[in-house]
């Protein structure tokens, strides 16, 4: 079981998820300090790890719009998040799928902050209010690169065979 | 049964005969596009060789492209240390498309690639920035991805398990009355299809319209075919592509156009007739809020910007060099002017644009995304609005979220320079 930490609507972009004033920092370890850094409060609460690990972020759809940045995915992965979100804009699930972040597709999901969720199966429960949601499973071939732990150590398993 | 454009494409680069939306396809990369965010991207790479044994090698360093342009010249020691590794970097493998910070060479990546000709119909086409699918207007296949996916890119020289997309065709047609751009026209069309409207699809553009519009105004039309959620946005190739590439661009080897077949099967098809079109803007905060300017008009206004990948070409800069010309820019409004790239800005010195922008009361900014992403130059104080020729205006993207910021053509942009407010182009007939 794992807490609704915050809810957004549609169309959340990468800019509000990273601002690009941040874009110079690059490294994995530094990224998470940024997350959400408009969102002043919330940010604090993730660096003062206010928040347990699997804590999930609730979204509408499009999801992740905007810039390619990987800032976006890998400062959400070093906080040990889970994003369910109605949709995706392509190059952040791609991202997401590309550094092993959990970003699920349930597009009737239904929760508000402080819900408590329970995912198994391509479904989601929402403890709080009863109701369950499907999930769509990712295609065959992002869930290859999942299952290998992400896109660096599948692309090495590749080179290893060349 | 026949294929689209982008299916063509990802068939032959995947060698296939044939491919449909939603198969898995490993398709060998043309170009491989990065700037600044290189920096990362050389990190993942190196990552990759770990514990192989392997010595890091780029697969090919003729085909990977380098541009700083998104933080010229470096707005903190910070991005000059990320620009020093990528300069050593470039060097150590020996990688030849490489586009220093310079007035000759330098630009913003998605200028460049199409100056030096570096984006031929039928290429495929990835670059770690959204807007690749700027070079779409080649005829190409080309798409934005992440630092990671690029590593491994560098790596094979090709890139695993891409989805084949559906294709959605627009057909643009109708007589284009004065005022209206190919950016009025690209905005209409994301309000209609709305900002994930074509996720997971490619655009492919047609109709007289396109036929007749220059390689600098597809540029803009499949640069923001990525705002509608676009995976790519592609115009055909023909004898306009065909001239840009042989006499702006130089390019010696023979051309090919990839058509779609005749009977190419799409997943919808959008008509648009522009023939009473009005000048458009996508109001705070998303790409897809875009109403008639005349709607908006009388906003007050503290930052007017033209520039960017959208709109910092020659063309735009004639634009407004024209309105503008022996007029002034309101008192309480900065106007800044970004050209694209070097070449753009020595064509419009030429030209003289830049001394009649400048005496207007703008200020010459140095090619390169300036602004645009609210990283250095041109920040917004709070609670003020900037107008501006670039493609997103989501909240804080240009430095600061408490700021709102319109989308426009550059004539709407000029024209209301003058007057301080979002103002309808067409009052300058008046
Ligand atoms: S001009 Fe703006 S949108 Fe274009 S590449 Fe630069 S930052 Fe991105």
């Amino acid at each position: 079981m794992a807490q609704v930490i915050i809810k957004f609507g549609d169309d959340i972009s990468t800019d509000t998820i990273y601002p690009g004033r941040f874009m110079a920092t690059v490294l994995p370890t530094e990224t998470p300090a940024f997350a959400f850094a408009d969102y002043k409060e919330f940010n604090k609460q993730l660096n003062d790890k206010k928040f347990p690990q699997g804590s999930i972020i609730i979204a509408g759809n499009n999801f992740g719009c905007g810039s390619s940045r990987e800032q976006a995915v890998s400062c959400l992965k070093g906080h040990e998040l889970v994003i369910v979100a109605k949709s995706y804009a392509r190059i952040f699930l791609q991202n997401a799928v590309n550094l092993g972040l959990q970003a699920l597709t349930a597009p009737d999901i239904e929760a508000t902050e402080g819900d408590e969720l329970v995912v198994a199966d391509n479904r989601i429960v929402n403890k709080t209010t009863g109701k369950s949601f499907t999930v769509i499973p990712l295609s065959g071939s992002r869930q290859a690169v999942m299952n290998a732990g992400g896109l660096i150590s599948y692309t090495r398993e590749r080179l290893v065979r060349k | 049964m026949g294929m689209t454009i982008a299916e063509k494409i990802l068939a032959f680069k995947s060698g296939k005969n044939q491919v449909r939306p939603g198969d898995i396809v490993e398709p060998a990369v043309d170009l491989a596009m990065s700037h600044e965010n290189a920096a990362l991207v050389i990190n993942q790479f190196l990552e990759i060789y770990q514990g192989t044994g392997l010595t890091p090698r780029v697969w090919n360093p003729d085909n990977i492209t380098i541009i700083f342009d998104h933080r010229v010249p470096a707005e903190s020691s910070k991005t000059a240390n990320n620009q020093k590794k990528i300069r050593e970097f470039v060097a150590a493998q020996g990688i030849t498309k490489f586009h220093e910070i310079r007035g000759d060479v330098g630009g913003i990546c998605h200028q460049v690639l199409p100056e030096y000709g570096y984006v031929h119909p039928g290429s495929l086409v990835l670059g770690t920035d959204s807007h690749t699918t700027s070079h779409g207007a080649m005829g190409a296949f080309a798409m934005g991805i992440g630092a990671t996916e690029m590593a491994s890119v560098w790596c094979l020289g090709a890139i695993l398990n891409l989805e084949v997309p559906a294709t959605i065709r627009v057909n643009v047609s109708g007589k284009l009355p004065g005022y209206i751009y190919p950016k009025d026209i690209i905005l209409y069309l994301i309000g209609m299809l709305t900002a994930n409207g074509a996720t997971f699809r490619a655009l492919e553009f047609h109709g007289p319209v396109i036929e007749k519009m220059s390689v600098s105004g597809r540029l803009t039309l499949a640069n923001m075919s990525v705002e509608a959620g676009a995976t790519t946005g592609i115009i055909p190739a023909d004898a306009e592509t065909i001239r840009y590439l042989q006499q702006e661009a130089e390019v010696q080897e023979p051309i090919e156009p990839v058509l779609p077949d005749p009977d190419a099967v799409y997943e919808q098809t959008v008509d648009i007739d522009v023939t009473n079109m009005e000048p458009q803007a996508a109001c705070p905060h998303t790409v897809d809020n875009v109403k008639p300017v005349r709607e908006v008009a009388g906003k007050t206004l503290h930052q007017i910007v033209i520039g960017s990948c959208t709109n910092g070409r020659l063309d735009d800069l004639e634009i407004a060099a024209r309105i503008l010309k022996g007029k002034k820019v309101a008192d309480n409004v900065r106007m800044l002017v970004f050209p694209a790239s070097g070449r753009i800005y020595r064509q419009a010195l030429q030209k003289g644009y830049i001394a009649d922008l400048a005496a207007s009361g703008a200020v010459i900014m140095n090619p390169g995304c300036g602004c645009c992403l609210g990283v250095h130059q041109g920040a917004l104080a709070d609670g003020e609005t900037a107008l501006a020729t670039t493609n997103r205006n989501f909240k804080g993207r240009m430095g600061n979220p408490n700021a709102e910021v319109y989308l426009c053509s550059p004539a709407t942009a000029a024209v209301s320079a003058i007057t301080g407010k979002i103002t309808d182009p067409r009052e300058e007939r008046r």
